[in-house]
């Protein structure tokens, strides 16, 4: 077995000053310094400053440093970066529970390298990778390859998803047990994207879960009610002449593994939940006490079917994109918490792929980048969500669903400096051409929005600072060279 | 003779070519009832593509129907080609096999002396390895002045005409729209007819999967008609009630009181997807035959888009009748396809013929 990469940390003593953190594990929403030195946070709190001084940040490197921009010194202390926070908010680095990236098989798309870049830019300091790549992540070689590649590029941490049936054939089950005990340790399953339509390997999946106590991630969708779909099913498909994707596909297929996993005792996560009808049948099994779990994407915040009037396949999303009242519904689930996480179902898809006529383009858009400011222009914006509840949603939320080790935790002394500096004010308008990821499918190009992340700490390594993103530790090319 | 200069050149431009006294014609048409009152409609602003129904407003669909009328004679071969559109080259991009519709349209263009180049490509561009847009770049550089597009995609017309600088014109999109099969449709109706506003017409059959349905009820709001629908409730499509249509249960409630029953056609391999159970069924309870015949008053005519599926939706009996004017639809759309290149090549303002 090969060795396996250490995880980059970084070095030196950085005080964040002058910001609001946002700590939901401890409740705290304050003006606090932040002290970090060798990549953990040392101090919060008045004490912060003082901590460093006593702080060795001279210590011999582990990995490779940081992007090497000049350092602000502190004038009373030479070797203290201070980094101005003020106006900014300081927050857990995010955490994504549904990003495609893509590596292996889908390179012309995005690569790990490029995707981990967009989640640096967009707060991220942990994703994990959903299972339908090529090959398939059914295996414990496949999760180590991602898992392994993930530290080389060291920009976020990222944490393979294994498929729950192999191949994702909907038929026999992923070696589970070998996927959790290898060293990336799997304890999150999902075949995305193909909704697993026998309810019996559902059933058999979710009880053999239970004897690891992993989560099994199901699309909500019945293929047979959405065969041939195009789009949500409703006045605006009715004109647009494209086959609908009705509600009810969701909600039939969720009501069934709402009752399977609440049968099993199994914990059941729920991606990219679209519909009223569904985040009305997740609050009703989380009263019944059923373990469930469920997740809005930014997209499923934001945007209509009247988008795609213009038949621009950039609106082509699986689940569909919906009406208004659902835009609501979905917002005020994760408002009051019957949805727990934002995801973002970050998928690329290279241009000459996704530029088709509506019907051959595939389903997916971009999301790393824009999830924070989408989020915050539509709800922490407009009064509908409190910044504390927004931040949990994309940190400690998701950290309660899966094992992502130092990810979404305490703002407290000891923990790994996986941090976000937000600014919650600036108004940027979107360029699909500038974000980082190789593809170019966002919906919100040309869009103005609200809020974005300034830096972002993985393990006290700037891996994003005053909105550049650091180079891959390892690039692929290197990476080639050495294997 | 209107003020507007637009509107002269329309009427210059064509009667130059096709009747000794254009204006004349026009006002012998307008006194017919065949034109809407112009006091009602304004003057029709200039076209740049031609999507769909819903791009147009009542004077658009007017103008075109009226320059359809001044050439007709044309499209019947009662007068010769004309070279309004010499010089021009107009691309038939038809990605979904329609030998009807492109035949229309290459008798069409070649009426008004347009070059003609068909390009026809089955399955979409992505098995071809390059993207759609690819595809419309390829035509922008050959340099074509319009393209008429057939695609089984819906709204593949919206998106060339993203990517084109030339106009577009939507010879059918998947289920979407059909806006010169609409154009002809109310363009005979008219002729029979006369003005539409206050008309009944009654369409019967498939809406759900129906491109021309959707053209063809907006077409008809525009010109002020009353339109019902009777189909399967599995063939209507969601929320039809926004069409602005009225809902009928039952055929033979609605027959007596319309002036147009118009047939969709009804493909037999949707009985295969639980749509309806047997065509007999279907033909029993919303097919026209010869009894539905009998309840309709003396004036109403009976139309379809074609092609036929005889003994589904409609009998060789009422098919071959006094009332059907299928086959009239059909020389019309000759007639309604000229005007439609007409207006979008040369009504633009472009160096045609006879600007010189």
């Amino acid at each position: 077995m090969s060795t396996h990469p250490p995880a980059v940390t970084g070095h030196g003593r950085i005080l964040l000053t002058g910001g609001r953190v946002l700590d939901p594990t401890s409740g705290t929403d304050d003006h606090l310094d932040v002290a970090i030195a060798d990549g953990r946070i040392v101090a919060v709190g008045p004490q912060a400053r003082s901590a460093l001084h006593g702080a060795d940040g001279a210590g011999p490197r582990e990995g490779a440093g940081g992007p090497e921009a000049t350092p602000v010194r502190d004038p009373a202390d030479s070797g203290i970066e201070v980094v101005d926070c003020t106006g900014h908010w300081i927050a857990p680095g995010f955490v994504d529970l549904h990003t495609h990236l893509r590596e292996p098989g889908g390179e012309a798309a995005e690569d790990i390298a490029t995707g981990s870049a967009a989640g640096a830019a967009g707060g991220y300091t942990a994703l994990c990778a959903m299972a339908n790549t090529n090959p398939v992540c059914d295996t414990a070689a496949i999760a180590e390859l991602v898992w392994r590649r993930g530290r080389e590029v060291a920009l976020v941490d990222v944490f393979p998803v294994g498929s729950i049936t192999r191949g994702l054939e909907g038929k026999e089950l992923t070696e589970i047990g070998a996927l959790r005990a290898c060293a990336a340790e799997v304890d999150f399953f999902s075949d995305d994207g193909i909704p697993l339509a026998d309810a019996l390997v559902m059933r058999r999946a979710l009880q053999y879960a239970t004897a690891f106590d992993v989560v099994i991630c199901n699309h909500a969708e019945d293929p047979d009610l959405t065969a041939g779909a195009q789009m949500n099913e409703g006045a605006m498909s009715s004109v647009l002449g494209l086959a609908g994707w009705p509600h009810e596909a969701e909600e039939i297929m969720l009501a069934r593994d709402l009752i399977l996993a609440g049968g099993v005792g199994a914990r059941l996560h729920v991606p990219h939940v679209t519909t009223a009808g569904a985040v009305a049948l997740i609050g009703r099994a989380k009263e019944e006490g059923v373990r469930v779990t469920a997740e809005a994407t930014p997209h499923h915040l934001l945007l209509t079917d009247d988008l795609v009037a213009d038949y621009d396949a950039v609106m082509k999303v699986n689940p569909p994109v919906r009406t208004d009242a659902d835009v609501q519904a979905v917002r005020a689930g994760l408002a009051d918490g019957t949805l727990d996480v934002v995801g973002t179902d970050h998928a690329p898809h290279a241009p000459e792929i996704k530029d088709q006529e509506w019907e051959h383009a595939p389903c997916g858009m971009l999301g790393l980048e824009t999830a924070f400011a989408v989020v915050n222009t539509t709800m922490i914006a407009t009064g509908q969500l409190d910044p504390l509840t927004a931040i949990d949603r994309f940190t400690t939320g998701p950290a309660a669903v899966r094992d992502v080790r130092g990810h979404g935790r305490a703002i407290a002394e000891g923990a790994d400096a996986n941090l976000v500096v937000l600014d919650p004010r600036t108004r940027w308008t979107v360029d699909a051409a500038a974000l980082h990821s190789r593809a170019r499918n966002s919906p919100y190009h040309g869009r103005e929005l609200i809020g974005r992340p300034v830096h972002t700490l993985l393990r006290g390594r700037f891996t994003l600072r005053d909105g550049e993103v650091a180079a891959p530790v390892v690039a692929a090319t290197e990476r080639r060279e050495t294997a | 003779m209107t003020a507007d200069p637009r509107g002269d050149t329309t009427t210059a431009a064509v009667s130059g070519m096709a009747a000794a006294d254009g204006a004349r014609q026009r006002a012998a048409t307008a006194a017919g009832g065949r034109t809407a009152p112009a006091a009602v409609i304004g003057e029709p602003a200039p076209m740049p593509h031609l999507l769909g129904i819903d791009d147009l407003d009542a004077a658009q669909v007017v103008r075109i129907l009226d320059t359809a009328e001044q050439l007709l004679p044309i499209a019947t071969r009662e007068r010769n080609t004309v070279p309004t559109l010499r010089g021009k080259v107009v691309c038939n991009l038809f990605l979904e096999d329609s030998t009807r519709t492109r035949i229309s349209f290459d008798l069409a263009a070649k009426r008004l002396s347009a070059e003609v180049l068909n390009f026809s490509a089955k399955g979409s561009s992505v098995s071809k390895g390059e993207s759609f847009k690819d595809t419309a770049l390829t035509l922008d550089a050959m340099g074509v002045d319009c393209v008429v597009v057939r695609s089984g995609s819906s709204g593949a017309p919206r998106q060339l005409a993203r990517y084109l600088d030339v106009p577009i014109l939507n010879a059918g999109d998947g289920w979407h729209q059909h806006p010169t099969q609409a154009l002809l449709d109310v363009f005979t109706m008219r002729r029979h007819l006369g003005a539409l506003s206050g008309r009944h017409v009654v369409i019967v059959g498939d809406l759900l999967h129906s491109r021309v349905a959707r053209s063809e009820v907006q077409a008809l709001n525009l010109l002020g008609a009353k339109v019902s629908v009777v189909a399967p409730p599995t063939l209507l499509p969601p929320e039809v009630e926004g069409w602005g249509v009225e809902l009928v249960a039952d055929l033979d409630e609605v027959l007596p009181d319309v002036d147009v029953v118009y047939l969709l056609r009804v493909q037999r391999e949707r009985m295969h997807r639980a749509f309806f159970p047997s065509s007999r069924e279907y033909s029993r309870l919303w097919g026209m035959d010869g009894r539905r015949l009998g309840l309709l008053g003396d004036h109403a005519i009976v139309m379809h888009p074609g092609p036929m599926n005889r003994g589904v939706e409609i009998t060789g009996e009422v098919a071959d009748c006094d009332r059907a004017v299928i086959t009239e639809q059909v020389t019309n759309g000759i007639a309604v396809r000229m005007a439609c290149l007409y207006l979008l090549l040369a009504a633009a303002g472009g160096d045609t013929e006879e600007a010189r």
